[in-house]
């Protein structure tokens, strides 16, 4: 198991340090750095003294390592566009986006796998029928669109819900949290709605498709051919072996929900992090986006690391595999 | 000539395979894909004879007329019959526009998808038949990929050539990066599907009698191995087409894709959005509508195709 783990951790720094790797390729040479920070009537031995202050002289190796130096330290420069520092305005940015993600997350996986249970338990019901071309179209909406929908029904022709911000957030300590104001909670129905539709449709597909296998299995068979009420084979033994590969592609899904926020943030103008990274995008900004880069690539790797973990512990067959190869 | 004949007669008795067989009854039987199928072909026919059916060409300006903006739907109080579908801001025909945008969105999933197919299809080939050093390293940057997901990974090549390029950049620019950075994010898939089926493919004993006799890898991997794991390939690409429009469609929406001048559906989503408060639905209504009406065609086809091509399923 150690050695399982040891291999896991090195291949998640060897992914860090490639992505790492393109942020600074990314931040070294495509936005230049000087050009972003003086004026045009700067002269060039000025221009030249700066770059020597800031150790742009130095060989690339030393840079790319001061570079990994800097963000271990959580020191990403300043924004081309903010003129302040990278960290703060993520830090400022983080929770919006991290409390969006969970509860959609949540939301996605609350009624996902229900759904999914019952279509792939009654197939030929007209409800199944309906969850399944449900889920089609959840996959099949782009969230934008979800987005303006639910604006256009709650916001606009009902006047129900808020259309864009946070509501009012309170601070607690680093963290700023608008879920225990009922204006916060007003304001996070319509993103996590839309931010979750499209994972739960992905969730009621693979949940349904991985039971519909699990219930060909010979066990199952056996199972019922021993009598067990259909309850216990549904849910003591078809239920369990449905859900691990769930639960991996569930965890994974996490990260994409924190990238997909970008579109969903947009359309609310949800201030969180996807916000402030398409702005990046859209202005060139470059630590911006190479800091975004190197969080989400962290998350990423967190999350696999974690769901790879927590895999090896269920399922005694990846451990052996792991060791022989 | 006799060869000719020889390959026509091999090529109609193939035909006749592949019409007499289970895929092809799978399909007929299966009214939703049918229907779907046909809807696909009427946008794709609609889109690609844009310039000969357009009521109005949305991008010559001298067609256009201030006065002719914000038309309502023809069948409404105030409607114009000559804009069936209303007007923009611009006085630009929303019909015309969204055939016309139509045409940019396919263009530009069809060769997204290609691309990655293309080069995801060739490194997977190369990976699986190679294997040791080459094979590891194609497939660690298919992790390294894997641990974004596309639209991030599009947004992001699509912001470095804005900072390289700068912002002046023409339509044309603009749609081959959007191709681009599509077909970047995409290509992982294929290239591990294809490894795969190349690992099974390469020991099988047509591939080793090919080795002996000495036909070139290169022969073996496109002329033996390929037609034999494009069974998936074409799953994905199915598939993938209408993930690869709806990425065109957001970063369009988010406004990193194509410009007003040039608008795909995205585009004229949200051109759209911003009159949606105003009342005038119609500017967003209908390119959306076609834009979902495109992508659940395209969905409901890749996966009756996924379930024909399964043999677990069958």
């Amino acid at each position: 198991m150690l050695a399982f783990i040891l291999h896991r951790l090195l291949q998640g720094l060897l992914v860090m340090l490639v992505v790492a790797l393109i942020a600074f390729t990314l931040f070294r040479f495509v936005g230049d750095p000087i050009n972003q920070m003086v004026g045009l009537e700067t002269s060039l031995e000025e221009r030249a003294r700066l770059r020597q202050q800031l150790g742009l002289d130095d060989a690339v190796v030393v840079q790319f390592g001061r570079f990994v130096w800097n963000a271990l330290h959580f020191d990403f420069g300043n924004s081309f566009q903010f003129k302040k520092p990278v960290l703060d305005l993520i830090a400022e940015r983080f929770p919006a986006t991290i409390e969006l993600a969970l509860v959609s997350a949540l939301l996605s996986l609350a009624l996902g796998i229900p759904m999914g249970v019952y279509a792939a338990l009654h197939r030929r019901v007209w409800l199944s029928q309906a969850i399944l071309a449900l889920s089609l179209v959840g996959i099949s909406l782009p969230t934008f669109l979800v987005g303006i929908l639910l604006i256009f029904i709650f916001s606009v022709s009902l006047g129900l819900l808020p259309s864009f911000g946070r509501g009012e957030v309170v601070q607690v300590g680093y963290w700023t949290t608008g879920l225990v104001t009922r204006s916060g909670l007003k304001a996070i129905i319509l993103p996590a709605t839309t931010l979750g539709l499209f994972q739960m449709a992905l969730i009621v597909r693979l949940v349904r498709s991985e039971m519909l296998e699990v219930l060909r299995a010979d066990y199952i068979r056996f199972a019922r051919a021993r009598g067990l009420a259909s309850r216990a084979v549904h849910f003591g033994h078809a239920l369990k072996n449905t859900l691990l590969p769930v639960i991996t592609v569930a965890g994974l899904q996490l990260g994409s929900i924190i990238a997909f926020a970008i579109i969903t943030e947009t359309v609310f103008q949800w201030p969180g992090m996807g916000l402030l990274f398409l702005k990046a995008v859209q202005s060139a900004d470059i630590p911006v986006m190479s800091a975004y880069l190197l969080l989400v690539a962290f998350i990423f790797v967190s999350i696999n690391l974690i769901v790879d973990l927590l895999y090896a512990a269920v399922d005694p067959r990846i451990r052996i595999d792991a060791r022989s190869g | 000539m006799a060869d000719r004949s020889e390959a026509g007669r091999a090529i109609a008795g193939r035909l006749g395979v592949i019409l007499e067989s289970d895929v092809v009854h799978s399909f007929r039987r299966s009214a939703v894909t049918v229907a779907a199928t046909i809807l696909f072909f009427v946008i794709l026919c609609a889109a690609a004879c844009a310039p000969w059916i357009v009521p109005q060409d949305p991008f010559d300006l001298s067609q256009l007329n201030l006065l002719d903006s914000h038309a309502p739907p023809a069948w409404m109080q105030g409607g114009d019959s000559r804009f069936l579908l209303g007007t923009d801001d611009q006085g630009r025909d929303v019909l015309s526009s969204i055939l016309y945008g139509s045409r940019i969105s396919l263009a530009v999933g069809i060769l997204s998808v290609a691309l990655a197919a293309a080069l995801g299809v060739v490194l997977g080939l190369i990976a699986g038949y190679a294997g040791g050093a080459i094979d590891s390293a194609i497939m660690r940057i298919a992790d390294v990929q894997l641990t974004f997901p596309a639209i991030l990974l599009a947004l992001l090549i699509d912001g470095t050539v804005r900072a390289i390029v700068g912002d002046q950049r023409s339509g044309q620019q603009i749609f081959w990066v959007l191709v681009l950075s599509i077909g970047l994010s995409f290509w992982v898939q294929y290239a591990r599907t294809v490894r795969s089926s190349t690992l099974v493919e390469k020991n099988k004993d047509y591939v080793l009698a090919a080795r002996v006799i000495g036909i070139s890898p290169a022969f073996i991997l496109f002329r033996h191995i390929l037609p034999n794991v494009m069974g998936p390939v074409l799953v994905i690409a199915t598939i993938n087409l209408a993930f690869a429009i709806v990425l065109e469609a957001t970063l369009s929406f988010l406004g990193v894709g194509l410009p007003p001048t040039q608008p795909s559906l995205g585009t004229l989503i949200r051109i759209g959005n911003n009159f949606l408060f105003s009342g005038e639905w119609w500017i967003t209504l209908f390119p959306s509508i076609v834009l979902v009406a495109l992508v659940l065609a395209v969905n409901v086809v890749g996966d009756w195709l996924r379930d024909a091509l399964n043999p677990k399923l069958r």
